[in-house]
């Protein structure tokens, strides 16, 4: 259950819920009992040490973890309300609302413009060539990358730089209109550089989708996040705004991960 | 300079020593035994490849060629009437033309004159005037194939009796070497001068054609679905063991599994490209679908998650992504099982594929042969002039393995491309 800051923070709008949440892969329990609720209008960053399972529990949000083939997911986790694990729930339209980025880019071995029109394309979101062109130019301009490429929408997105390529594969979240966009660790493959990029992409894109990101980075998470969770050998250790997370932590092992005791 | 192992404190490596220029020198001589080794084998099957590949062309391209005797011939007194205004192919059957043929033959090479051209030579006749029926009231010159004695007489040795004909023909300036183009257009024969490779290799043709349509599909949807979809249990590990088992069982026991099920049970016809194919779709399809799993297993993972996390379904991530990327390595495989159907005899000797067939097959159900069988046949004749044909079958064969190969290669590079 939420503890009482827990109860203090829940926001107007929590877009997802999750309630005494366990994942366990084969009998190893990878998350313990955690609890969270992630806003609509706020960044929320995931940090903690390497193997603390933040990773894991980002992908119980759209049920990438189904794909792993001994993972078992116990709880509650909501959108909107509406229970992600239920049977009822189909999980294709689930991950078209809950859009995902990942660690490494992986654009698909085809075209800019296909690589953005391919998630509008399958879920039948235009039909007409002009209407899909208008999608990609704004999921491209949304994702600050229309300036760089509109010369060469019909070049291949793997020839792009690998911050255009993770910038690429924003765009192509976007491009489904998602209302949850998760990031798992986007800049851990990239230059200095090209993170100043995403991470100003990821403050305009605040309040229009709710955006997790998952970071090893304490300084991206204080600079791109409102809400701070920290994770720690499988249980959610601290929640709480990311300014008082990192001047004034509750837990020991917080301020010890944040002062760089550990991690 | 000698340290003993006791002592705690560790000499300096001598790396200009003696014991390390040795040791320097052992490794050069090392390198150099392995490069020369390494020639030395490449040297080895270049050197067969060439001797192969000489001798048959050596051998082979004989067969493509026959020998002709410019027959002279009155049409003007030969025994028949044809009115060159209504001739066609139909017409010209009654019209007696071997009768025709023998009596110049007669005339002009003497009294055993028609044993000297092939049995087949009115035929070159009858193209002779379809092409242009004004002859017919003319004396002409045509150039018609001899038999296969004076052909053999030509080329190799024959007996002393054709030599001394060959010398007289010669003589009298009226042989000359043609191309043999009923070997490309006819079918198999009794008589050498007039086999032809047209039916066997139609018969390869059908016969990949149902194989690759059989095997391909299945083995591709196969690998898809043992890759993507089958649960890791004990029963998929069963079905992988045996598919790669599968891969490594004796042709000709596929050949008595087609002859017990498609011939026996089923009852399909027999000696047919539709047996054969099934029976090579049966041994093809195990390497397509080992190949396939390995092509579907090097996709990167990365391209899965970011289908599954737009919302692309199970079947769109396997569609629009890992079998395109997949395919170039599928196909791989394809060339590699297609080229062992294509040169396999055991198992289409045992569902009757070995048949004598004299008329190229019309379709799939139609008795036939293939090449490989028959070059195996044409092997096993006793008559000389089958020496030459066999060559020349083994030069149809490869060529038909390169073409089939260079579509494969081709067809390959060209997915590749779409990155």
């Amino acid at each position: 259950m939420l503890t009482d800051e827990q109860q203090a923070l829940k926001p107007n709008n929590a877009k997802m819920s999750a309630r005494d949440v366990n994942v366990f892969y084969g009998a190893k329990q990878a998350i313990k009992t955690v609890s969270i609720d992630v806003d609509m209008d706020n960044v929320t960053a995931f940090i903690g040490p390497s193997g603390c399972g933040k990773s894991t529990f980002l992908r119980t949000l759209n049920r990438m973890n189904d794909t792993v083939a001994n993972a078992r997911v116990e709880g509650d986790i909501t959108l909107d309300g509406e229970n992600i694990y239920a049977p009822s729930m189909d999980v294709v339209q689930l991950r078209a609302r809950v859009g995902m980025v990942f660690q490494k880019p992986n654009p698909f071995p085809k075209s800019i413009y296909e690589n953005i029109a391919y998630g509008p394309r399958i879920h039948g979101l235009a039909s007409a060539k002009a209407d899909m062109d208008v999608i990609v130019e704004k999921s491209l301009r949304r994702a600050g990358l229309w300036d760089e490429v509109k010369d060469r929408l019909h070049d291949s997105g793997t020839a792009l730089s690998g911050g255009q390529q993770q910038r690429l594969c924003i765009g192509r979240a976007i491009a489904v209109e998602p209302e949850v966009i998760l990031m798992d660790e986007p800049c851990s493959a990239l230059d200095p550089i090209a993170t100043a990029k995403i991470e100003e992409l990821i403050h305009e894109l605040r309040g229009r989708y709710a955006i997790v990101i998952v970071t090893h980075n304490m300084q991206q998470a204080a600079r791109v996040s409102q809400r701070t969770a920290f994770f720690h050998l499988g249980t959610l250790v601290e929640y709480g705004v990311t300014s008082d997370i990192f001047t004034n932590p509750k837990a020991d092992r917080t301020r010890d991960y944040i002062t760089g005791r550990y991690g | 300079m000698t340290a003993t192992p006791s002592s705690s404190v560790r000499n300096p490596t001598d790396w200009k020593g003696a014991a390390m220029q040795k040791r320097i020198a052992g490794r050069y001589a090392a390198e150099r035994r392995f490069k020369l080794l390494g020639m030395a084998a490449v040297l080895l099957s270049a050197g067969f490849l060439a001797f192969l590949l000489i001798s048959m062309i050596g051998n082979g391209a004989r067969g493509f060629t026959r020998t002709e005797i410019t027959l002279p011939i009155d049409f003007r007194t030969a025994p028949m009437v044809v009115d060159p205004a209504t001739v066609t192919a139909q017409s010209l059957v009654s019209a007696n033309l071997q009768d025709v043929t023998a009596q110049a033959a007669v005339t002009a090479l003497g009294p055993n004159g028609d044993t000297l051209l092939s049995p087949n030579a009115w035929l070159t006749v009858r193209d002779a005037i379809l092409d242009n029926p004004q002859i017919v009231t003319e004396r002409v010159v045509i150039s018609v194939p001899a038999s296969t004695s004076i052909d053999l007489a030509a080329k190799t040795d024959a007996s002393a009796a054709d030599e001394a004909s060959y010398a007289r023909l010669q003589q009298s300036g009226m042989v000359s070497t043609g191309f043999n183009s009923a070997f490309l257009s006819a079918s198999d024969a009794t008589d050498p001068t007039q086999v032809g490779i047209w039916g066997a290799f139609k018969g390869s043709l059908l016969t990949m054609i149902v194989t690759l349509l059989l095997s391909f599909p299945v083995g591709v949807a196969t690998a898809l679905y043992l890759e993507e979809y089958a649960p890791k249990t004990w029963w998929t590990d069963i079905i992988e063991v045996s598919i790669n088992n599968l891969a490594a069982v004796p042709s000709i026991i596929f050949g008595l599994l087609g002859l017990a099920i498609f011939l026996n049970l089923l009852a399909f016809p027999r000696s047919a490209a539709l047996v054969g194919g099934m029976t090579l779709a049966l041994m093809t399809m195990p390497v397509i679908v080992i190949a396939g799993r390995n092509a579907i297993k090097a996709v990167p993972p990365s391209i899965r998650d970011a289908a599954l996390g737009i919302g692309a379904s199970p079947v769109q991530v396997v569609f629009h992504h890992v079998l395109p990327l997949a395919l170039p390595g599928i196909l791989t495989g394809t060339i590699i099982g297609m080229a062992r159907a294509l040169g396999e005899t055991a198992p289409l000797l045992m569902i009757g594929m070995r048949a004598f067939i004299a008329t190229p097959p019309g379709g799939i159900t139609d008795p036939a042969t293939v090449l490989p069988v028959q070059i195996f046949l044409w092997s096993d004749e006793v008559s000389k002039g089958f020496v030459e044909k066999t060559s020349a079958a083994i030069i149809v064969l490869l060529a038909f393995l390169l073409a089939m190969n260079g579509l494969a290669i081709y067809l390959r590079n060209k997915f590749e491309k779409r990155w």
